[in-house]
């Protein structure tokens, strides 16, 4: 029995770190080591030479400094007295509300547009499909050049907007579309406002609450509540209710023609709603993609026994089809949204002030600061882009087949 | 019972009627409509809405577009007619008649010599030959002044045939050399003109001298060479390694951190011993006045064909089993991918220089090309990726039991369709790689947007926008059409699971 052991060991030999698959993997792993390590020494020696060449050092000091230039569209108030940082804040606050924005209305248009793809009507299905084609195919730039000439070349002049002049304002005079900007109303918060807005958000709370206690309900008893008409009317009763106990606290300030241009209410600038509309129907084009893929993904069989335990189409959709297609949906959809918030970048193109323009642009400018200035615009949406995919990704994960 | 019914019967047939006609309604156009526009009222509704939607869109669009003005000078002459006629609204597309050159191939020069000669051999001759007009004592206002009213007189189409060859000769030298690759019905020796065809559309794009080019290829083959043969006598990581010290060699000076300068790189004491013997070669050309469409093309091309094999290696080094190798692999392409393509080409155009050596300052449009290539690489990596994730387990096993090692397996079993698994998500990279070729009109390149903005600047054409950017959108869409459809072709023809 003592012959059937193991083989003797074989004594180590300098051969095997190239011959031997079990050593090899460690070899190449020292030498791709040394040769990245040879390769950032490099780029570190070059840049401190070429630095040092320039008179330059490398510090962040002048995010400190007072930035001295203004920002057409503040979310924050800002002066240009303010900080470099601060301005790289707003821009941030900027490049931010026109992605989350935009992913809102892409996924909105996306959706119908994907649905509407697979619609039995001929017509509405090849609108879709040349609309589609049309967004895929021909570049984002373009589609920004030409969302903001159609905003600032083919609408009115405010002087339009005079007695007797050619246009007039939508929405019951409260919204006007200028080469300026579109005007809409502005919300003034009056005193007890805040017990409005108390009400409204706990009220929402209450939706969420109350859905997973039908939900437990159904599971207890079988029976169902009529979930989504109870949600509509929390939703709006016991805010309005507020709202009128605490004596209309929040009015509006409507845009009024006065002087040369429009005054009071919000300006949203041309600049923002032409980012804003041609990143929402670009990338609307892909998740239509997506939606309409992943609807298809579903096998029909699943539609089929649905109906046949005689659950109505709408119930299918919504128990079905759905959970099944946005599994499919989801991870491309997260890297839509991603691709979105990177091509707000091209805000340049427009002028629109976002981090780009104001941490990446004018700081960089005046400052003088280009290696300093880009690594902290990289870090910004290297982070902003690993924070979107983790969120999503727990959500992706959520839904997911659970397999064994 | 029935033998005596059919006796009994006054009539029986005996052939089969043919079948009848469905009723009316239920056929042709008729039907098709029913079925497809009017199925409920719903249906209906929305057949309708989509009609009124399809018209109000062609009425707005179409008088436009086909009452447009072909010919005029400016945007004020093309108003003018439009008023003439009578019409409220009209098309300029005289500023594409006049322009479209220009987008084509921005302020790339035109082969004036080459048009001189062609067209105007008797009034060169008796205004005293090529050298008064060309040659090294002629007056620069003459010879800009001729080749104005040269290309004044013999209008754009025969400039664009004859002034601009050496693009369009790359372009249709392009398709010969992606034609094999595309359509696998071709004889497979073209594909060794696809291999040259990069040296042959450098020379003819950039001029300069012809050797350049040719001793790059040599310098690519010679390393290749002693890869192969030292591969073959002492194993692939010597073969590997002599070769990257060949390319060194070749290319580069690895005598560089000794503070020894003269004797490497080879590549210049190769092509200007050549260049001394026998000098042969084009103009040359400046990237600086490459631009249009021309511009997309090439950034286009070279980041799809530089960034493919990229992409593939990074996605390989991602699966790796190799810790080291994944993480660096799984660095890059998060970090390529987590910021903008425009961050990345202010990169290159402000900050490339500081990471090469001091001293070192190259083109812009080569370091656009870099980074455009590392850009795709990156989103090609995980297009891969998937398709390498996608593939069953078993046949990673069974190229494993059939004792073939790392790379054969790759090459042979994995690759093939981890690729065909993946050819959508590839195509969809190259398109986006295509479209992306417009952001680089903000590190200062001109490309077909660019340059809409610097005919705009122009007296004649200031306040022109549709026309411009439609030109320029059917460009883009008909190259990002043609690849979407080639790649449904391609999923057709390797569809070799579905019989």
């Amino acid at each position: 029995m003592a012959d059937m052991t193991a083989p003797p060991r074989e004594s180590f030999r300098l051969s095997q770190l190239l011959y031997d698959a079990r050593y090899r993997s460690l070899t190449i792993q020292v030498v791709a080591a040394i040769l990245i390590m040879l390769l950032l020494v490099e780029l570190v020696d070059n840049t401190v030479t070429n630095l040092a060449a320039l008179g330059k050092d490398i510090r962040f000091g002048f995010l400190w400094s007072t930035a001295g230039y203004d920002i057409n569209q503040q979310l924050i108030p800002f002066s240009s007295q303010d900080t470099h940082a601060r301005a790289a804040l707003v821009g941030i606050l900027n490049t931010l509300l026109v992605a989350v924005l935009g992913c809102i209305l892409a996924t909105v248009i996306g959706v119908l547009a994907g649905v509407l793809r697979l619609s039995k009507n001929w017509l509405v299905a090849r609108i879709m499909t040349v609309y589609v084609e049309a967004m895929r195919n021909t570049p984002l730039l373009i589609w920004i050049y030409i969302v903001f000439a159609v905003m600032t070349e083919a609408t009115p002049l405010p002087r339009e907007f005079r007695e007797g002049g050619s246009s007039s304002m939508i929405f019951w005079d409260s919204v006007a579309i200028t080469n300026r900007g579109v005007y809409i109303p502005a919300p003034v918060w009056g005193a007890g406002s805040g017990i409005v807005v108390a009400v409204f958000l706990l009220s929402i709370a209450a939706i969420f609450v109350l859905r997973r206690y039908a939900r437990k309900r159904q599971e207890q008893t079988g029976q169902q509540l009529p979930v989504f008409w109870m949600s509509l009317g929390l939703f709006f009763l016991p805010a309005l209710l507020a709202f009128y106990v605490m004596g209309r606290p929040v009015t509006l300030d409507y845009p009024a023609l006065g002087g040369f241009n429009f005054e009071g209410g919000i300006q949203v600038r041309n600049s923002f709603i032409a980012l804003w509309l041609a990143l929402s129907l670009y990338t609307s084009a892909f998740i239509a993609e997506i939606v309409r893929s992943g609807i298809l993904a579903v096998s029909k069989g699943q539609t089929e026994a649905a109906f046949a335990l005689g659950i109505q189409p709408n119930r299918t959709m919504q128990l079905i089809i759905l959970p099944q297609a946005l599994r499919v949906i989801i991870p491309p959809l997260i890297s839509q949204y991603l691709n979105l918030t990177k091509n707000s970048s091209l805000a340049i193109a427009v002028g629109y002030m976002d981090v780009r323009s104001t941490l990446g642009g004018i700081t960089i400018n005046q400052t003088g600061r280009e290696l300093e200035g880009m690594l902290l615009l990289g870090l910004f949406y290297l982070i902003t882009s690993l924070v979107i995919s983790s969120l999503m990704n727990v959500y992706n994960s959520s839904v997911k087949l659970k397999e064994r | 019972m029935s033998e005596t019914h059919a006796h009994s019967a006054a009539f029986v047939r005996t052939e089969i009627l043919p079948p009848a006609a469905p009723p009316p309604g239920q056929t042709g156009v008729l039907r098709w409509i029913r079925e497809n526009l009017f199925s409920s009222i719903p249906n209906a509704l929305l057949t309708l809405l989509a009609l009124y939607f399809v018209y109000t869109i062609l009425a707005a669009i179409l008088p436009w577009t086909l009452n447009g003005i072909w010919d005029a000078g400016s945007l004020s002459e093309c108003r003018a007619i439009r008023d003439e006629r009578g019409l409220t609204s009209a098309a300029c597309w005289a500023v594409i008649n006049e322009r479209w050159l220009q987008m084509l191939f921005g302020f790339y020069p035109i082969d004036a010599p080459l048009m001189a000669r062609l067209f105007y051999a008797d009034e060169l001759a008796a205004a005293g030959g090529m050298d008064a007009v060309f040659g090294p004592g002629s007056n620069a206002t003459d010879r800009i002044e001729f080749v104005a009213a040269m290309r004044a007189d013999l209008g754009n189409t025969l400039v664009f045939f004859f002034g601009y060859w050496r693009p369009l000769a790359a372009l249709a030298l392009l398709v010969v050399a992606v034609a094999p690759v595309l359509y696998s019905s071709l004889p497979r020796s073209l594909l060794l003109f696809s291999l040259v065809y990069p040296f042959i559309a450098v020379f003819l794009l950039w001029g300069g001298s012809i050797w350049g080019p040719i001793s790059v290829a040599l310098g690519l083959a010679l390393s290749l060479y002693v890869l192969k043969i030292v591969g073959a006598r002492f194993g692939g990581l010597f073969g590997g390694l002599a070769m990257i010290v060949t390319l060194l060699c070749v290319f580069l000076n690895p005598l560089a951190p000794l503070g020894i300068s003269g004797l490497f790189p080879l590549l210049p004491h190769v092509s200007g011993l050549l260049g001394s013997i026998l000098p042969i070669g084009l103009p040359a050309i400046t990237s600086d006045d490459f631009g249009g469409f021309m511009l997309a093309i090439i950034i286009g091309t070279s980041g799809i064909v530089l960034s493919l094999p990229l992409g593939i290696v990074l996605a390989l080094g991602r699966q790796s089993s190799m810790p080291l190798i994944k993480w660096v692999c799984v660095t890059f392409i998060e970090v390529i991918r987590g910021v903008p393509l425009i961050v990345w080409l202010f990169t290159a155009s402000l900050l490339l220089n500081y990471f090469l050596p001091p001293g070192t300052n190259f083109d812009l449009l080569l370091r656009v090309i870099i980074m455009v290539t590392l850009f795709a690489s990156a989103y090609l990596a995980e297009v891969v990726r998937g398709g390498l994730a996608a593939l069953p387990k078993g046949q990673y096993e069974a190229a494993d039991s059939l004792g073939l090692d790392y790379w054969k397996s790759m090459r042979l079993i994995v690759l093939p369709q981890a690729l065909k698994i993946s050819i959508p998500g590839i195509v969809n990279t190259f398109i986006g790689l295509f479209k992306d070729t417009t952001l680089v009109v903000f590190i200062g390149l001109r490309d077909p947007l660019g340059l809409t903005n610097a005919i705009r600047a122009t007296g004649e054409w200031n306040g022109i926008y549709w026309e411009l950017y439609i030109f320029v959108a059917l460009l883009f869409f008909t190259f990002c059409f043609f690849m979407s459809r080639y790649s449904m072709y391609l999923e057709r023809k390797l569809a070799t699971d579905r019989r």
